[in-house]
């Protein structure tokens, strides 16, 4: 699955950024090739209040099929469901180490 | 870190003085002024400014008059009533009003003769200042800047940028008044918010509005009464309707010329005795921050 | 309709809680005839505590926000890319709507090739009316969590008037809706006391006032009699005061229980009678002044 990690940093070791809306950078991994990206939230960013809603919508243009975060607001909660893109909060630590777990229990619970 | 917002819904309650007090009380904090519509926090210190910068964001449409054929298109789509007709010779011009622009560039879309452009719009101004009570991020609005929350957000980022950078733990916001952008702006991230209101009916009144507001997002809310003695049994039913919304009462400060006294000096509160001093750092402790 | 010219009067204040309210509605309970007053702050409309009115009317203040048909819609995105606010987003290759977003500007349903969407109000706001006594009362108030002001402001103002006098009780500070709420008025009070506060948004008060070529002048609430920031601000700038009202623990007390301070208090009674001169002398001046052509400021 392709999962999309919000990131302080462009590598696998940055440190998770704890929003969603204004994210950094959104990093695209594949679990299953291992490839990875590192796409800049500058939309994001800059937007007033559509900021949640950008960010959806440049997820979702990715291709994503998860979304890990720190915390997400209301409305880009919203524009996740709608987009199907399930999310996952509270998640801390490295791009890595969020991925790494999260293939493990990929693995396991299949 | 924590960061904890000071709201009022309503103006004029003591959101300021108070949130300066904590900082010098707190001495590990950062200050982030928010209410860019008239900020008053610097007043209360001898800032020295650190850092000065513009801000802009959103945009708005300006007409080239060579370029505009006078066809009146943009008059005719807008509808905030922000582009006007001036004259009639050679052929109308039209301008764009920038207080009325709210920056949708429908007209840039309709535009026969590419004579509108959208460009950055100056929304204002910030500072970085330091104080004897620890840093100051601070912003004022300029005269067509659109108060939609973003320069709050920006004062609040910058902050947190200067708590991450010097090992402070507490970012201590002063809220703007209102329930609208700013207010909301205000409070994306915080870790909680204290309500400071005045026992008066338009307090609790507008203290109801704005603590919708925080439930709404699902903020923890604290609050206290400043000048609480003026009207003691409204203190109480304001304290008693605070606790049915799940907002906490935790300290009361009472009416006290010493305050106004020390913002005409140029100071906080707590640095110098008086019983709103003693109030306050009461106020402080049941903070526990 | 209006066919009597109303006079308007807004009352404003750079700073939230000097008095602005009190100053308005106290104005509106001695007013030297009938009057119509507007409550435009509408986040925190207050004035309704005092003034106590019975509404009888009510409503809504919408933005008309797009509704996408779904059978005409080819997902061309058209939509999207026209919109500034993330009003309309693709999300999963269809346009979403998020109408919270949404300014109403209409250029999506422009922009469509599909003549798939249309338009629906939503509501953002309210406008309340009624009576309270004999003063005509209409009160602007904003839905909790929307940013749309001004908005609500100009619904207000449209109310129509057949009274001479217009009060108007504007929103705090010298952003957008305290320039939709002084858009035309032909005096601007703005409420003040002497304190670094009151001075410094004072200050920013006057300066968005005169980018508007608005007659203005300054109320000065709480004056204890030593400091004089504001006087010598005003004789500076050559700015009218046209009342003083003095600091007392009684008036806050009373207006701290939603009574009026010109009903318990009769050295307050007169302070706003004697405003009303004030008031109408500037008026009579300035029309003076209009009819020979010159330019009126305070």
């Amino acid at each position: 699955m392709k999962v999309v990690v919000t990131s302080t940093g462009e590598s696998l070791d940055s440190e998770i950024d704890p929003r969603f809306g204004r994210a950094a950078f959104f990093v695209l991994i594949d679990t299953e090739t291992g490839e990875h990206r590192a796409v800049s939230n500058e939309v994001g960013r800059e937007a007033g209040h559509g900021a949640g809603i950008q960010s959806a919508e440049t997820v979702s243009g990715l291709g994503a099929n998860m979304v890990l975060t720190g915390e997400c607001g209301p409305k880009a909660e919203e524009a996740l469901k709608r987009a199907g893109i399930p999310v996952r909060t509270k998640i801390q630590g490295c791009v890595a180490d969020a991925v790494n777990a999260l293939k493990t229990e990929i693995s396991v619970g299949r | 870190m924590r960061e904890l917002v000071v709201l009022s819904g309503k103006g004029g309650t003591g959101k300021t003085s108070l949130t300066a007090s904590f900082a010098f009380l707190s001495g590990r904090a950062v200050m982030a002024d928010t209410d860019v519509d008239g900020s008053n926090l610097p007043l209360l210190f001898d800032v020295s400014v650190r850092r000065r910068e513009s801000f802009y964001s959103g945009e708005i449409a300006c007409v080239t008059d060579d370029l505009c054929v006078g066809c009146g298109r943009c008059e005719s789509v807008c509808r905030f009533g922000a582009v006007h007709r001036e004259g009639d010779r050679p052929r109308p011009k039209y301008k764009v009003d920038p207080l009325a622009c709210e920056g949708c560039g429908f007209c840039y879309e309709v535009c026969p003769s590419k004579a509108v452009k959208l460009q950055e719009r100056l929304t204002g101004e910030w500072f970085e200042f330091e104080t004897r009570a620890g840093p100051l991020v601070h912003a004022r609005l300029a005269p067509s800047g659109e108060n939609s929350g973003k320069l709050v957000g920006l004062v609040k980022r910058e902050a947190r940028r200067i708590a991450k950078e010097r090992n402070l733990d507490l970012v201590l916001v002063d809220g703007p008044p209102g329930i609208g952008c700013p207010v909301i702006a205000s409070l994306g991230g915080v870790s909680g918010a204290l309500f400071v209101a005045e026992p008066t009916v338009s307090g609790l009144h507008d203290f109801e509005r704005a603590a919708n507001l925080t439930a709404h997002f699902g903020i923890g809310s604290m609050i206290c009464v400043n000048r609480w003695d003026l009207n003691p049994s409204l203190t109480e039913r304001l304290e008693e309707r605070a606790r049915s919304l799940d907002v906490h009462p935790v300290g009361r400060v009472r009416y006290d010329r010493s305050v106004t006294q020390a913002q005409r000096e140029g100071r906080s509160v707590v640095e110098r005795e008086s019983p709103a001093a003693a109030d306050i750092r009461n106020l402080w402790k049941n903070l526990e921050l | 309709m209006g066919d009597i010219p109303s006079r308007s009067i807004v009352i404003a204040s750079g700073k939230g809680g000097t008095g602005k309210t009190t100053v308005a509605v106290s104005l509106a309970l001695t007013a030297p005839g009938p009057i119509r007053f507007l409550d435009c702050d509408v986040e925190e409309p207050n004035a309704h505590l005092f003034l106590k009115p019975k509404i009888d009317r009510s409503t809504l203040v919408t933005v008309p926000v797009p509704v996408i048909d779904a059978g005409r819609c080819r997902s061309c995105g058209h939509c999207a890319s026209i919109c500034r606010f993330s009003g309309i987003v693709m999300l999963a290759g269809k346009p979403q709507v998020f109408p919270e977003l949404c300014k109403g500007c209409g250029g999506c349903s422009w922009a469509c090739p599909e003549g798939a969407i249309r338009e629906a109000d939503r509501a953002v706001g309210v406008v309340e009316e009624g009576l309270a006594g004999r003063i005509e009362f209409v009160a602007g108030k904003i839905n909790v969590a929307e940013t749309s002001s001004p908005r609500v402001i100009r619904a207000v103002r449209r109310s129509p008037s057949g009274r001479p006098w217009t009060l108007i009780d504007a929103p705090p500070g010298t952003a957008c809706p305290m320039m939709a709420a002084v858009h035309g008025a032909d005096l601007v009070l703005l409420v003040t006391e002497p304190t670094p506060f009151g001075l410094n948004d004072l200050k920013l008060a006057v300066s968005s006032l005169s980018h508007l070529g608005l007659q203005f002048g300054v109320v000065i609430n709480r004056f204890e009699g030593e400091d004089c920031r504001i006087h010598d601000y005003c004789e500076k700038g050559n700015i009218r005061i046209f009342a003083e009202i003095p600091e007392d623990r009684k008036v806050a007390e009373v207006y701290s229980r939603g009574d009026n301070i010109v009903d318990t208090l009769p050295v307050v009674r007169d302070i706003f009678i004697a405003l009303w001169g004030e008031i109408q002398e500037a008026m009579n001046r300035s029309d003076g002044l209009r009819m020979d052509g010159r330019s009126c400021s305070s």
